[in-house]
């Protein structure tokens, strides 16, 4: 399995030796008090990384799935996968103040430091028109090297459209394919296409042969390829047996967060057949045509591509919450819990989702939801449409929770005028009318306390925006709680939404509204836009502004910075044409700022320090501070 | 082909307002005769299935349905004469890799609709072992309605009508062409079904004796979970 030696940073070299942000602060915390201190906050959480792999019938993991948590991961991982599980707050508010302080003489010791500030064009050049193919692990080797520029034609002129001529995609398709600025392909180990994110994999067949090729042929000298980069566009390979998934992206993420990417697309894989099964097909038939089995659940894969793409929840590792009042949250928790915990029905988990946000989440004691399950899960909700019609009841496999067998889903939204989607988890499988009952009673319950109400309420209001926030320096940002694997964003305003569009991430409570109305109007309607599309909506890719995608990649590549595990970085202050932009990493929190690009430094400083104290008032809001078992 | 216009048919608006009446009358003072069935639809991929629950229930048709998920339970009640009827359905998913899971479905339903699609030869021979497996494994009182969908495709046609009429009439089915699309037969089949199953003393005493229901796990009181006042 290559995924442990997957993320040396060979192909960051070229973006390493420039200097193209102000780098401050090499930081001697992270390494020493670093990921692990913090929870240990509370006893369970602290040694929760190995419960969270505990099935709820107490089995040992096995070591298969800490394999599969890539390196760089792993160090935030036993933070990260502490995620939903009770996490006390820190109540000694003179260590708060103190830690503050801290904080407070660092950034602006760091600061200080700066003395130059490149401009954003130039930046922009050293970063990306590198224009040396670099092929990792077998730089020499021509002719693997001419072989991909022939396949991804990205060399330009180099490029004799191997596909286009041999393959018969038409002309206008193959403009298109090339066109993408990502793909993201999973074959077998014997080369057989299981998925492509663009275009039919069948007619790709040869690309999927070159791919196979590229592998063996490395695998051959005793090593494994992870990524080719050439010009702007890198191609990175996951070899997770008895699957080879491939991303080829012109996006600027890193080669980490490419291989994160690709992990969540191998996990949901997992979560429709579970890790057993895979195995033992490919045991029995190593040339197995996986399609077969995959069928039917095809838009999963298409949608977590999307999501991917468009959602910075997966990059950071955690999720989203759906601002609540407290006292609101921990009505509908306890009614849920509650509930559920009379029925006897093993229920391991309870979550309620709104807008991809997570509202509440109940667990059974000692079972831990880790942040990618979690994500499996809104992807599963978020790819299916038709669970508004009915209730659903599903085998589904948690690959971080039990990856050798499923749990039992039932899935159900609230009501019509409250599109929150409840999923039960439970090792039964014969507990269908008990939980469907369950989840009538529970709905009757938040009722009679209105929380339906402000679960709508919140759904629409798109809170909080930056003029809520109130720190004018401040374009956007995002927080993530490295503790509760949670993050918040504001609400995304000018310039990064245009004013039509609807999108699939973050305050997209339009959108979906608009799109469930689609769906329920006249069949007349909805039967002529699909008839005339080129199929499903999952198919498309994400509409996201080009100053949103400009912003997501600016903070992925902060975020690839900062977690750099060679060059360890705390704190990046990056001045540019448009914004300017901190990435700042401590033991508790990441924070990623864009700032209006006059601001001077005294006023980020300031900036920043606004933000942090609003973020610390309105935590019982925009975060879900505890989570409550059955 | 059945009569269309079944006695007691009532369109879809009518029958949502009637489900919450029918419902009291199980607690309070019984108004007429309610029976709750429990119906699974079996079938290849991509045959119609839950366009069919979908235009029965919510009088719906995406020309893009998605493909099902696990199972998905809806419920729709109809009148017949002065029987309330309530369907308990079970739509679901004709992948391969749910098959194992199907038992779990049909296990004590008291009726069932394999559905084929006409416009393909295979999805025809799927159906013939969707009733085979029904005959050998389900209960033996079963209803099975045999279904040939996306009749609104007739050029398309690839099973022959009178072949699977014949079919049908040798294995004792009902049969009937529909589409969820135009609509049409998509009720009546539903209603031939309710028809056809005993209502009475006879079901309550076939629903206990299989003691197979799962609602008899449950432990909450549930209002009478076969039938009939």
């Amino acid at each position: 399995m290559a995924s442990s030696t997957t993320l040396s940073s060979c192909s960051e070299i070229p973006m390493d030796k420039e200097t193209r942000e102000e780098i401050v602060a090499s930081d001697k915390k992270r390494k020493s008090s670093g990921e692990k201190l913090f929870i240990t906050d509370d006893e369970e959480a602290s040694s929760s990384h190995s419960q969270i792999l505990n099935s709820p019938t107490g089995k040992k993991s096995s070591p298969m799935r800490e394999d599969s948590v890539p390196e760089e991961d792993r160090g935030g991982d036993t933070s990260d996968g502490s995620a939903l599980s009770c996490v006390k707050k820190c109540d000694d508010e003179e260590k708060v103040t103190e830690e503050d302080e801290r904080l407070n003489l660092e950034l602006t010791r760091a600061f200080d430091d700066i003395s130059v500030a490149t401009t954003g064009s130039e930046e922009d050049k050293l970063w990306n028109g590198n224009n040396i193919s670099n092929l990792e692990k077998s730089e020499n080797d021509d002719v693997l090297h001419r072989t991909m520029e022939n396949v991804l034609g990205s060399g330009g002129s180099l490029n004799t459209s191997m596909i286009s001529e041999e393959e018969g995609l038409d002309g206008g398709i193959n403009a298109i394919w090339k066109g993408q600025k990502r793909h993201v392909f999973i074959l077998s180990e014997s080369g057989k296409p299981i998925f492509s994110r663009h275009g039919n994999e069948e007619k790709l067949v040869t690309l999927f042969g070159v791919m196979q090729a590229l592998v063996s042929f490395v695998q051959d000298s005793g090593d494994s390829i992870r990524s080719i980069r050439m010009g702007g566009t890198i191609v990175v390979f996951f070899l997770k047996a008895p699957l080879i998934l491939v991303c080829v992206s012109n996006l600027g993420e890193s080669v980490a967060q490419i291989q994160t990417q690709l992990m969540y697309v191998y996990n949901q894989i997992v979560s429709v057949l579970t890790l057993k099964q895979l195995l033992q097909i490919f045991e029995k038939r190593r040339n197995y045509d996986l399609r077969r089995l995959l069928s039917g659940s095809e838009r999963l894969l298409y949608n977590l591509c999307n999501l991917v793409e468009s959602d910075p929840s997966f990059i950071l590792g955690a999720v989203r919450c759906l601002p609540l009042a407290t006292s609101v949250r921990d009505t509908i928790s306890t009614t849920i819990s509650q509930t559920l915990s009379k029925l006897k029905q093993d229920v391991v988990f309870a979550i309620l989702l709104a807008n991809n946000q997570l509202v509440s989440l109940v667990r059974m004691k000692k079972c831990f939801m880790h942040p990618m399950d979690l994500h499996i899960i809104i992807n599963f909700i978020d790819a299916s449409e038709s669970f508004k019609t009915a209730e659903i009841w599903s085998p589904l496999c948690l690959p971080r929770f039990d990856a050798t067998g499923f749990v039992h889903a039932h899935v159900s939204y609230l009501s019509d005028e409250c599109q929150a989607c409840l999923v039960l988890l439970t090792v039964n499988r014969d507990s269908f009318h008990a939980l469907s009952e369950a989840k009538h009673r529970i709905v009757e319950r938040l009722k009679r306390h209105n929380c339906l109400e402000a679960i709508i309420a919140s759904m629409n209001n798109n809170w909080p925006t930056m003029s809520f926030v109130n720190v004018p320096e401040v374009r956007h940002f995002l927080y993530k709680n490295r503790s509760i694997a949670q993050f918040m964003a504001p609400a995304l305003e000018a310039p990064y939404i245009n004013g039509s569009s609807s999108l699939p991430d973050l305050n997209s409570t339009t959108g979906n509204e608009n799109s469930f109305q689609n769906l329920s109007i006249s069949s007349i309607s909805s039967s002529s836009t699909c008839a005339g599309g080129t199929g499903a909506p999952h198919y498309l890719p994400p509409d996201l502004s080009e100053e949103l995608q400009r912003l997501y990649s600016k903070y992925y590549r902060i975020h690839s910075r900062l977690h750099d595990r060679s060059r360890p970085v705390s704190l990046i202050y990056w001045v540019d044409d448009t914004e300017n932009w901190l990435g700042w990493l401590t033991s508790t929190f990441e924070l990623y700022v864009t700032f209006e690009p006059l601001v001077k430094k005294s006023a980020a400083i300031n900036a920043i320090n606004k933000l942090r104290k609003w973020v610390k008032k309105e935590e019982d809001r925009i975060f879900i501070m505890n989570s409550p078992t059955f | 082909m059945a009569n269309r216009a079944a006695p007691g048919s009532a369109t879809n608006q009518q029958q949502q307002q009637q489900q919450p009446a029918a419902t009291r009358s199980n607690n309070g003072a019984p108004q007429n005769k309610v029976c709750q069935f429990k119906l699974v639809l079996l079938g290849e991929s991509a045959v119609g299935k839950s366009s069919l629950v979908l235009r029965f229930v919510k009088g719906q048709f995406h020309e893009y349905q998605e493909s099902t998920i696990g199972a998905a339970f809806l419920t729709q009640t109809v009148m017949l004469d002065d029987i309330t009827v309530k369907f308990e359905i079970w739509d679901t998913a004709g992948q391969e890799r749910y098959h194992s899971l199907a038992p779990m479905y049909y296990r004590g339903a008291q009726a069932a609709i394999v559905v084929y699609d006409i416009t393909n030869q295979e999805t025809f021979a799927r159906a013939k072992t969707w009733v085979k497996e029904l005959q050998r494994q389900a209960s033996p009182n079963i209803v099975i309605a045999l279904a040939g969908n996306k009749s609104d495709l007739a050029a398309k046609r690839m099973v022959d009508h009178d072949e699977a009429y014949a079919y049908a009439d040798e294995n004792g089915l009902l049969f009937m062409e529909t589409s969820a699309k135009t609509a049409m037969n998509v009720t009546d089949i539903f209603l031939a079904i309710a028809k056809k199953l005993p209502k009475g003393e006879q079901t309550s005493a076939q629903g206990t004796a299989q003691g197979r229901r799962i609602t008899d796990a449950d432990q909450a009181p549930r209002s009478t979970p076969n039938c009939c006042k």
